[in-house]
């Protein structure tokens, strides 16, 4: 693997920071919040993303996509994230999209996955729940038989972009005791379905997060993705993907952050000099920097080792969301400290960066969890 | 790509039929091992000496050096080739030291053509070893308040002061020093850097000993050595721009001595949880969650770190200027390797806290002798802080 972008992947960064610059300032996320859109994103930037051809980077030309990989989907996540545009990337492009594109049969795939590349349909993945915390085979909601299809019950929470989607991939127990990594089943469910409850989370990052209530959900046998009771490794492997797309997304705000704080130090002037002449500072700029610099690496290896299909992949997923869980906390909490009382007030946008930094980190799995997944994957 | 395949063919055929069969697998573990080469050189194991002058003798022990001084004239592409085929063979370098890591790449930027000619194939045939005449009793951190005195006289310079940390001073032939040859210029600007053969008259070397118990560097007393001008390298009084190239190659030689070790340990699993297990912090093979948490953060801060050079050396290799991520090598993985020896010695637990003696396996004692010498390595070179505001200076443009 090379750790280096392609002529290809830097033109790629290029349109889309010019186009981040332009029609996504940091003030559009200030708006969707203030607007208490129910949304949490645009819908008509998100089409102009899909026409950029961002949203089929991960899909085969087969349903319209540009048949690329990872290393290219963070180019573009890691320049969205330098101004915390809150698109349903991770939701469509690597979850529930990638569930459709892995697990789906030809018929659902058709039905799918040409829409969501072009922007028109929209889609979440439903696997976290209450007590399952980062464990993917934590699921307790019940698919239980109900003549030739399934009746779903069960609670599901930080459904990303759920209350925007047309329909839901929801993680149901159709076998084994709730914490069991076999007898896992897929099913897509359409939003307007009898007994399901849609509910919009208010979390601090103001995205879309939806807590979904299934009572007794029917659906028939074509509503099933993948081999019954199988689906965990499918759930594993699109939150994976998912990781390193959170991961580098993460890249680009805490950089952004780390950059804004930079200029802070220049400009802000207190006993006479700028404050970015004390010591005291200077160090701990130079530490983030390089806790930067290492997530720039981890992120890039974790790319190209899942496009790769290498098998320390799985080990460079964890070390990516590790590191960029630590530096995000602490590159943010500097941030806030390092602008002092004005990085306090809501009126400064830093505060944005905070926010994101914990929501993201608390995303797959904190960077405690990510050591303890390490150690797994290590045999120790 | 197809020449670099002939030659990948052709470099692995002369290696299985050059190379020891003794010499295969065998690695260094100590600091201080390994060949160095110089007037007192030692080869252990012997088979090191056969090794040395066949890959000498093609160049090899410099590979990117231009043939014309006796280097291997091998493009960057082709000498990673061979760097992996000795890697597949399990062969030990032929030839390491301060000579093929620092002098020589300063030599090849700033020296003249006679300069070259002097001192490269010496360094290429490991018949010279050379030390570093940088840190100055009053002059650590702070290296360019450094006072070493350099006085012109006819076509020489009379050369009085001392030295420290002159790593092996005892064992080398010629040290590259940084002397004052204008005490009225500023501090910077009155320095300059010469080429001394340590077999003159007037130079004597004292060994330091460590808390380690070991002694890796000396001091070194300068008093009336005769020097002629003409050992100058770069102009007179304009030294500190090559003494900071030359610390741009030893940073460099410092990460890579830090970050090689991947390969290593890849293939057996994880060594710290064995050792983990073996003093008794496992249970059915399961290691404790705290030990396995910090494990677990020390592997993968090693691992990041290896992603980073290899980041930067795949850019390099793509053509781009260096990146800022090379700042950040030295203080890094001087840092990482500490935080590992703590971290072994405390999984040794009463183990590895022996100093000699029975009751302690000798990998035990090596282990406590090398978390003490591990103490110096965000000293050496410049230290942790003076490497974050360097950091802060050139990367951040933080102001003074």
């Amino acid at each position: 693997m090379q750790l280096v972008l392609t002529e290809d992947q830097e033109l790629l960064a290029k349109t889309a920071a010019d186009f981040v610059n332009e029609r996504s300032p940091v003030a559009r996320v200030r708006e969707l919040r203030d607007s208490d859109d129910a949304d949490g994103f645009s819908r008509a930037l998100w089409k102009e993303m899909a026409e950029l051809g961002w949203v089929g980077i991960p899909f085969p030309e087969s349903h319209g996509g540009a048949d690329m990989g990872l290393a290219e989907m963070a180019v573009v996540l890691e320049e969205l994230g330098r101004k915390l545009a809150p698109e349903p990337f991770l939701s469509n492009c690597l979850l529930a999209g990638q569930v459709i594109l892995r697990a789906g049969s030809e018929a659902q795939q058709q039905a799918w996955l040409p829409g969501l590349v072009e922007g028109e349909k929209l889609l979440a993945l439903a696997h976290q729940e209450p007590n399952s915390r980062f464990d993917l085979a934590a699921v307790a909601t019940r698919a239980e038989r109900d003549g030739d299809g399934w009746r779903l019950s069960g609670e599901k929470i930080a459904v990303l972009d759920g209350t925007a989607a047309d329909a839901l991939v929801v993680a149901a127990r159709t076998a084994g005791d709730d914490r069991d990594r076999a007898g896992i089943s897929l099913f897509l469910v359409p939003k307007d379905a009898p007994g399901l409850q849609l509910e919009r989370q208010h979390r601090i990052d103001s995205r879309n997060a939806a807590r979904i209530h299934l009572d007794g959900v029917a659906v028939g046998s074509d509503a099933q993705l993948g081999v019954e009771g199988e689906g965990a490794s499918i759930l594993e492997e699109v939150v994976d993907l998912a990781t390193v797309g959170l991961c580098a997304e993460m890249l680009g705000s805490m950089s952004e952050a780390f950059e804004r704080t930079l200029d802070y130090l220049k400009q802000r002037v207190q006993f006479g000099v700028p404050i970015g002449s004390f010591q005291a500072l200077k160090h701990r700029a130079a530490e983030m920097f390089i806790e930067i610099e290492l997530c720039r690496s981890a992120v890039m290896g974790a790319a190209r080792a899942l496009d790769e299909g290498a098998p320390e992949a799985q080990k460079l997923v964890s070390l990516a969301k590790a590191r960029c869980s630590d530096a995000a906390i602490l590159v943010t909490n500097e941030a806030v400290q390092m602008f002092g009382g004005i990085g306090m007030t809501d009126e400064h946008e830093i505060g944005f960066f905070m926010k994101r930094a914990r929501v993201a980190e608390l995303t797959f799995g904190d960077a405690k969890y990510h050591r303890d997944r390490w150690a797994r994957l290590s045999e120790y | 790509m197809a020449d670099l395949d002939a030659f990948r063919r052709e470099a692995r055929q002369w290696l299985e039929e050059n190379a020891p069969a003794a010499l295969r697998g065998h690695s260094f573990g100590s600091e201080g091992d390994g060949n160095w080469g110089g007037r007192r050189a030692t080869f252990d194991p012997p088979e090191m000496e056969i090794w040395l002058e066949r890959m000498a003798g093609r160049g090899w022990t410099a590979p990117t050096w231009p043939a014309e001084y006796g280097g291997g004239g091998l493009s960057g592409e082709e000498a990673k080739a061979l760097r992996a085929e000795m890697a597949a063979l399990e062969l030990p370098p032929p030839l390491i030291g301060f000579g093929l890591e620092m002098i020589g790449p300063t030599l090849l930027r700033y020296g003249t053509e006679e300069q070259k000619r002097q001192h490269l194939p010496g360094i290429i045939q490991g018949k010279v070893r050379w030390c570093q005449g940088y840190s100055e009793p009053d002059a650590g951190s702070d290296l360019a308040s450094l006072q070493m005195k350099a006085v012109r006289d006819g076509d020489d310079f009379l050369i009085s002061g001392t030295k420290v940390w002159t790593s092996y001073g005892d064992l080398s032939d010629w040290i590259f020093a940084l002397v004052r040859t204008d005490p009225a210029a500023k501090k910077q600007e009155g320095i300059t850097f010469i080429l001394i053969d340590m077999e003159s008259p007037g130079v004597s070397v004292w060994p330091i000993k460590l808390i380690s118990g070991k002694s890796p560097f000396c001091e070194t007393r300068f008093d009336e050595v005769r020097v002629p001008a003409a050992n100058v390298l770069g102009e007179i009084n304009g030294g500190w721009s090559v003494a900071k190239a030359l610390l741009g190659y030893e940073r460099n030689m410092i990460a890579d001595t830090f970050g090689s070790g991947r390969k290593k340990t890849g293939r057996k699993g994880s060594r710290l949880a064995a050792m983990a297990r073996r003093y008794g912090l496992a249970e059915n093979g399961r290691v404790d969650p705290v030990t396995r948490d910090q494990i677990a953060a020390v592997e993968m801060d090693e691992r990041a770190f290896h992603l980073t050079v290899q980041r930067s050396r795949d850019a390099a290799r793509a053509g781009h200027q260096p990146g800022p991520e090379s700042s950040l090598f030295k203080v890094y993985a001087t840092e990482l390797n500490k935080d590992r020896y703590e971290l072994m010695v405390g999984l040794a637990g009463p183990q590895g806290l022996g100093w000699e003696g029975p009751g302690f396996e000798d990998d035990e004692l090596e282990l406590t002798r090398q978390w003490l010498r591990s103490r110096g390595n965000s000293i050496e070179g410049g230290t942790s802080e003076v490497q974050l505001n360097i950091i802060a200076k050139r990367v951040l443009g933080l102001p003074d």
